[in-house]
């Protein structure tokens, strides 16, 4: 073979193995949904997946595995801490997007940096030292609440915390594809700046801020470890944000491999894990697509 | 004052009735806004300061357990009664399995990221699809991919070991690093492989410049998908496995730092859940190195960067 | 006609000498050979070209021989598709997605559309200077040296010879010559587009593709670019790209006036600039329309 030929040779290979490995991957995906699928199998075929998700009757030695109080537990913890992070990391991502200057901005970024660089494990442990405390014996008792301190708003708070990263940087890249030249059409209507944030920024941002949102919800949705260090996991309805609850992905964590005995116990936790998988994938393929269509908006 | 020319019309006034309307407004406009920015700095202080409370608590925590012999020795007999010993084995099997997910992970990744970025058309189906699945892939809980890792695990007739540990954290780290390499390659001017294909090279060769252009985002990538991989419980949990002692073959169980902090800090024993408290300190400790020098090397290593 | 073209990029010979010497000699030996005197058939035409991107006829009917050597120049008003033109020119164009190309680009009687031709050789027999300078992430001598490497010359004698050959072509020897081995990143911007012409000179190119290569540099360093251009146009076929009706009026041995995606008209420089048949071309000479 001739040089030249050497160089189209490897030009033609690198680029099908290439091809193939950006195949495979895409594959994988489907994968992950169908081996989930059919582990779960044994429990879906017998019970229907109806009564499964609407049942709180868990009780695995009976052949009775009801998810609600799990799901509910999940859905309460991701709502407050989407209800408390949320607002937080807006008026924080407006804040440094529009109004600090470059020196405080090169500052701030790098820390928000590092919070999410923070291990889930130690957000965990913080809770526990911290907020498991401050809800117990000083927010319970101020809304005439009793409570061990393992409960819900634990988890959101924590949660809440841990979602400030992601949510802030996703709406800096949202407030950054809004046009400039709408913010000065603003301003040089005698709008002051929080006015334009309001009318114009805010507003053009709402597709944005929702992806952002539901992206946040899908990470607090499948967060583990920290949640199942601080939420309770005690497997009931529950009635206050003070009461424990028992989140899917901390059922999963606790459970998997010890209790492979009983029947249907795996198949279960598989369903569980599955729930997840979808939950998840449909909210970040839905929040992928409205971002990367606002971000090509204003490139195109 | 500008309200009392409006009967006149004189330039520079509104139109009617919008310049009293203005000086009464005034005031409200301005609190409004100055109540606003208020509520944005406080906004951004409770950000920064749950991550310096998260630091502080840790360490103010942990900072009085940790020894010399925690980071030095594995695990004495009677360790998890509160007698002596170290979480060597869990140092050691966490850099094993992050070392060993992210090589693992290089060798998709990059393939992956040249793929999208120098040979396929740009803004082709085939590249938004491919960037769509990694970002959707990211975005699942490790959770999922550890139980999916065990599952795999299972269909493969393997142990929980370093070896199916290292599989199941390249899975969830393969779409870490390939969106970080990917901002970094979107980056490079489409100039650049102008210019390499101008000269006669093939896809293979202009991939081979883009590389060497973005080696600095590349380590920072690297780095920042160790300091995920080191850092994640869920993963390992039901694939690693857990041992006293360091691995020392790939088939063999390896403990990991997030489960040590995890696994003692439900002891009922006091000694064990401070080393717990330790155990946080010396893993925060090792992510705040890798960022920090992710960091470092982003501004470092570009030398020949255009 | 298709047997030249592939002789020319099939194999390089290179030898120390030949360095000094090939390039005007390679292109004389391939084209006038064959055809001698001034009956010599250009080495690039255009043949009914029409190309849509994204759904915009962005270029109509396009029919142009480039005239063998001297300086050619796409002129006409900002979005008329000059760039598009010349990136058609060496395929970088369909690089992109939803660019559809149709008609022939003819380089030595070959279509570099076709489905069998090799787009590395071809785009080998043309340089290109972009707007602003992009040196290749790596040494200055490397830079130079890139070129002749991929195409298989490994002695670093030899590759030395290269370098020092293309540096002096350009006037950037005696610039550079004891910091061969930094970024090229730290030339200035001036230097920085010489290199990027030396660079492409290195292949050993027939036609250089210039998109307004001095609309980033200041007026010294234009200048020098301009007096290089005048020098290489004795060897190579130079199409550039310009928006400055100075410019083109002081290189240009041939005008090609655009306007929407058509020709309005082409030909030997003064009758463009000078005696422009079209009104069109008048306006635009004159200054109304830019």
């Amino acid at each position: 073979m001739s040089y030249k030929q050497i160089r189209l040779w490897k030009d033609r290979w690198s680029a099908n193995l290439f091809l193939w490995l950006c195949l495979f991957f895409i594959f994988i995906v489907v994968l992950i949904g169908v081996g989930l699928l059919i582990k779960s199998a044994p429990i879906w075929k017998e019970q229907s997946i109806v009564h499964l998700i609407f049942s709180k009757e868990w009780k695995p030695f009976q052949g009775k595995f009801g998810f609600l109080a799990y799901i509910s537990g999940s859905l309460l913890v991701t709502f407050l801490a989407v209800i408390i992070g949320l607002p937080i990391s807006l008026m924080s991502a407006v804040y440094i997007s529009e109004y600090a200057p470059g020196r405080v901005r090169s500052i701030l970024l790098p820390l928000i940096d590092l919070l999410s660089g923070i291990p889930p494990i130690v957000y965990g442990v913080w809770g526990v030292l911290t907020i498991v405390p401050l809800v117990g014996q000083v927010l319970a008792p101020r809304f005439g609440a009793v409570s061990s301190g393992y409960s819900a708003l634990t988890g959101g708070i924590v949660l809440a915390v841990m979602i400030f990263p992601l949510l802030i940087r996703i709406l800096l890249d949202v407030f950054e594809a809004v046009p400039a030249g709408l913010k000065d059409a603003s301003l040089s209507l005698g709008a002051n700046q929080w006015e334009t944030v309001k009318h114009v920024l805010l507003k053009r941002s709402a597709p944005g801020i929702i992806a952002a949102t539901i992206l946040a919800l899908s990470r607090a949705l499948g967060e583990t470890i920290a949640v199942l260090m601080v939420c309770g996991n005690i497997a009931v309805l529950p009635r206050s944000i003070f009461d424990s609850v028992y989140p899917l992905p901390a059922l999963i964590a606790n459970n998997y491999g010890d209790m492979l005995s009983i029947p249907q116990y795996d198949a279960a936790l598989m369903l569980a894990a599955f729930i997840l998988f979808v939950l998840i994938f449909l909210c970040n393929a839905l929040s992928r697509m409205v971002l990367n269509r606002l971000e090509r908006r204003d490139y195109a | 004052m500008s309200h009392l020319r409006i009967a006149t019309g004189a330039p520079g006034t509104a139109g009617p009735g919008l310049g009293s309307a203005r000086q009464s407004n005034r005031r409200r406009r301005k609190l409004e806004a100055g109540m606003a920015k208020g509520l944005m700095l406080t906004c951004t202080g409770i950000i920064t300061g749950s991550l310096l409370l998260i630091l502080w608590s840790i360490v103010s925590k942990g900072l009085p357990s940790l020894s010399w012999e925690m980071i030095t020795s594995i695990p004495g007999g009677g360790f998890y009664i509160g007698k002596g010993g170290g979480i060597l084995n869990a140092i050691i099997g966490s850099i094993y399995i992050s070392l060993g997910s992210v090589a693992l992970a290089l060798l998709v990744s990059v393939p992956v990221v040249l793929y999208i970025n120098a040979y396929a058309q740009s803004h082709s189906v085939l590249v938004n699809f491919t960037r769509l699945v990694f970002d959707v892939l990211f975005g699942i809980p490790s959770i999922v991919y550890g139980a999916f890792g065990f599952t795999l695990m299972v269909a493969l007739g393997l142990r929980a070991s370093l070896w199916a540990g290292i599989l199941t954290v390249a899975l969830m780290v393969i779409p870490i690093l390939t969106r970080a390499m990917d901002e970094v390659f979107k980056l490079a001017p489409p100039e650049l492989s102008d210019a390499t294909y101008s000269l006669g090279a093939t896809r293979w060769e202009t991939a081979k410049v883009l590389l060497r252009q973005s080696v600095s985002g590349i380590v920072t990538a690297i780095l920042l998908s160790f300091g995920r991989a080191i850092g994640d419980a869920a993963t390992v949990l039901f694939t690693a496995g857990y041992t006293d002692s360091i691995p020392t073959s790939l088939g063999q169980p390896a403990a990991t730092l997030p489960l040590a902090i995890f696994f003692q800090l439900g002891s009922p024993i006091a000694e064990v859940r401070n080393r717990a408290y330790a155990a946080a300190v010396i893993l925060t400790v090792i992510v705040l190195i890798i960022s920090l020098a992710g960091k470092y090397f982003g501004k470092r290593l570009s030398r020949y960067k255009v | 006609m298709s047997q030249q073209s592939s002789t020319i990029g099939s194999e390089v010979t290179w030898s120390a000498e030949g360095a000094a010497v090939n390039t005007a000699d390679a292109n004389a030996a391939g084209s006038a050979g064959a055809y001698p005197g001034a009956s010599e058939p250009p080495h690039l035409s255009v043949r009914n070209l029409h190309v849509h991107v994204g759904g915009n006829h962005i270029l109509k009917n396009i029919n142009i021989d480039i005239p063998n050597k001297g300086i050619t120049s796409f002129i006409g008003p900002s979005g008329c598709g000059k760039t598009t033109l010349l990136k058609t020119l060496n395929r970088l164009l369909d690089r992109q997605k939803g660019v559809v190309v149709k008609g022939a680009v003819l380089v030595d009687g070959v279509n570099i559309y076709d489905k069998e031709v090799e787009v590395t050789d071809m785009r080998k027999k043309m340089g290109l200077l972009s707007q602003r300078p992009f040196p290749l992430p790596m040494s200055i001598f490397d830079n130079i040296a890139y070129g002749p490497r991929i195409h298989g010359i490994k002695k670093k004698k030899q590759l030395e010879e290269i370098v020092e050959y293309y540096l002096r072509a350009t006037h950037l020897w005696e610039e550079v010559k004891d910091r061969l081995n930094q970024s090229a990143a730290a030339l200035s911007i001036g230097q920085q587009q010489r290199l990027c012409l030396a660079r492409g000179l290195a292949v050993e190119p027939e036609i250089i593709l210039g998109d307004e290569p001095t609309s980033a540099l200041d007026p010294v360093s234009t200048q020098r670019i301009e007096e290089l251009f005048l020098q290489l146009k004795d060897k190579y076929t130079l199409i550039l790209v310009t928006h400055i009706l100075r410019q083109a009026r002081r290189l240009s041995d041939t005008i090609v006036f655009l306007y929407m995606g058509e020709i309005i008209e082409y030909g030997p420089a003064e009758d463009v600039l000078l005696h422009p048949r079209e009104k069109l071309t008048q306006e635009y000479v004159k200054g109304f329309i830019s």
